[in-house]
């Protein structure tokens, strides 16, 4: 790698939910990875609930736009839930460019996700 | 900030250079005096049209080079307006102009969605094929009220 800072990307078990915590920025180099974590956790282990807490993200490109909504597409074939938590300025901004904020389930923080 | 060419440089189209030019851009259109959001804006066209090109025109490959200029610019129809330009050059393939259009945004699925990021963005978006480059020129000009840190 020339030039990125690593994403990471942590996930936490709470019942029948899960949480991805991601921290770094979502673009071309690293929106393959986020998009294989949350495929995986949603087509896969069909878990009833992913919250992805976004608050650690500061920029997301279109590439991060497109896997998050893969991601909620594939947990609405599933019948599970897909929540974003904690979104950014940016990541706000870019949502609300491609008219996309609204189809998404969003929460200013994790309690009001797992709460919901 | 003095004026002409503010930053010339060449970057291999590999991903992991989008956060290095998106730091540059940033710092440099803070210094040039717009609004934060304004800065978001401008920093997010560069990085989907730096996409698109490790993407389409080069198609995924690592090591080609990509041209990144920056300018300051006068806009022809205002006096002491100034613009931010950055242009883009690649060498890649022709790039067919019907797909420079972008999608219709009703539709909810992934993927299109850089180049309308990129118009959203900038007051000028001008592609043209020069030499055997493509060459994407960009322009955001200073909003007249409200300038600072120029």
């Amino acid at each position: 790698m020339l030039g990125g800072k690593p994403l990471q990307i942590a996930t936490r078990a709470l019942g029948t939910t899960t949480v991805f915590d991601v921290t770094g920025d979502i673009d071309l180099a690293h929106s393959p990875e986020v998009r294989k974590a949350l495929l995986t956790e949603i087509k896969e282990k069909k878990t009833p609930k992913v919250v992805m807490n976004m608050s650690k993200v500061r920029y997301i490109d279109s590439s991060g736009v497109a896997s998050l909504v893969e991601a909620l597409k594939a947990s609405r074939d599933a019948g599970t839930r897909f929540q974003l938590v904690g979104l950014s300025p940016a990541a706000r901004e870019v949502l609300q460019l491609s008219r996309l904020l609204k189809i998404f389930e969003t929460f200013d923080t994790e309690e009001a996700a797992l709460a919901s | 900030m003095a004026g002409g060419r503010l930053l010339r440089v060449e970057l291999p189209s590999d991903p992991s250079m989008l956060c290095v030019v998106r730091g540059a851009i940033e710092r440099l259109t803070e210094a040039f005096g717009f609004s934060e959001p304004e800065v978001r804006s401008v920093t997010r066209a560069v990085d989907e049209a730096l996409t698109n090109i490790m993407r389409h025109s080069y198609g995924g490959a690592l090591n080609r080079r990509i041209e990144v200029s920056c300018l300051r610019v006068a806009k022809k129809s205002a006096a002491n307006a100034e613009g931010f330009e950055i242009r883009l050059v690649d060498y890649g393939p022709k790039i067919d102009p019907e797909k420079l259009r972008g999608r219709r945004l009703d539709e909810i699925k992934p993927g299109g969605l850089g180049l309308h990021f990129i118009r959203q963005s900038m007051d000028i978006v001008e592609f043209k094929r020069d030499r055997g480059a493509n060459v994407l020129r960009l322009v955001k000009f200073l909003p007249q009220e409200g300038r600072h840190g120029n």
